[in-house]
């Protein structure tokens, strides 16, 4: 399925933008963090949150929407 | 959540002293209220490995952000006996000594009032998707994480 992914903050400075699409055939928010360390190397060593439409989810969370978002750590306020 | 759509919490920029001044202006007419509580964050200029601060670029999930302020609003109504609240977060650049957060809370009586602002504030800084920049006077920048 073709995930539309946005990238945040310092996420965003490793994979160079802030949204693209993304062709990806897992089941998983695991195999989601697999697949976009296999694009992006960097992004390995950074502590980050994913949320699916909006909500955060774990790694063993199944994949059932398309808008997908990375999270680096909070600093609101 | 049902059908409420979530207010835009984000202000371009600084929060003015005057828009402060202004909110509180407003509620002159609200006479049931007998207290106001009002948290204010400002850009403090850190300093890291001898270079400080001179600003920070704030960004967000706005969409998922907006959300979780309108759950925090709704948590605090449930929790607190408040007759209105209002909270502004400022997106894109902020410098040193500048708001960057306004939090507002009215209740009839004093005691709602402080623990209201503190949940409030603790869970903006928890789970409301909105990153930092900062920027050194240099012009290079780290990225803040709350503590």
């Amino acid at each position: 399925m073709k995930l539309a992914i946005k990238y945040f903050g310092q996420l965003a400075e490793i994979t160079e933008c802030s949204e693209e699409e993304f062709e990806f055939s897992g089941m998983k928010i695991s195999d989601l963090r697999e697949a976009l360390f296999l694009k992006y190397s960097k992004l390995s060593n950074k502590d980050f949150q994913i949320a699916q439409n909006q909500v955060l989810v774990s790694d063993d969370t199944e994949i059932t929407t398309n808008e997908i978002a990375l999270l680096p750590p909070f600093a609101g306020g | 959540m049902e059908n409420k759509k979530p207010k835009n919490v984000f202000k371009e920029g600084a929060i003015s002293s005057q828009f402060i001044a202004d909110s509180i202006a407003k509620h002159q007419s609200k006479t049931g209220i007998g207290a106001h509580n009002i948290f204010l964050g400002q850009v403090r200029a850190d300093e890291v490995n001898g270079k400080v601060v001179s600003a920070i670029e704030y960004t967000a999930y706005e969409e998922m952000a907006n959300q979780k302020f309108y759950e925090i609003r709704e948590a605090a109504f449930e929790k607190f006996d408040l007759n209105c609240m209002h909270i502004y977060h400022s997106i894109g650049k902020v410098n040193t000594g500048e708001i960057c957060l306004f939090v507002f809370v009215s209740s009839p009586r004093r005691k709602e009032v402080f623990p209201a602002i503190e949940f409030i504030v603790e869970e903006i800084k928890a789970n409301v998707p909105v990153f930092g920049k900062e920027i050194f006077e240099d012009e290079s920048h780290q990225w803040k994480v709350n503590s």
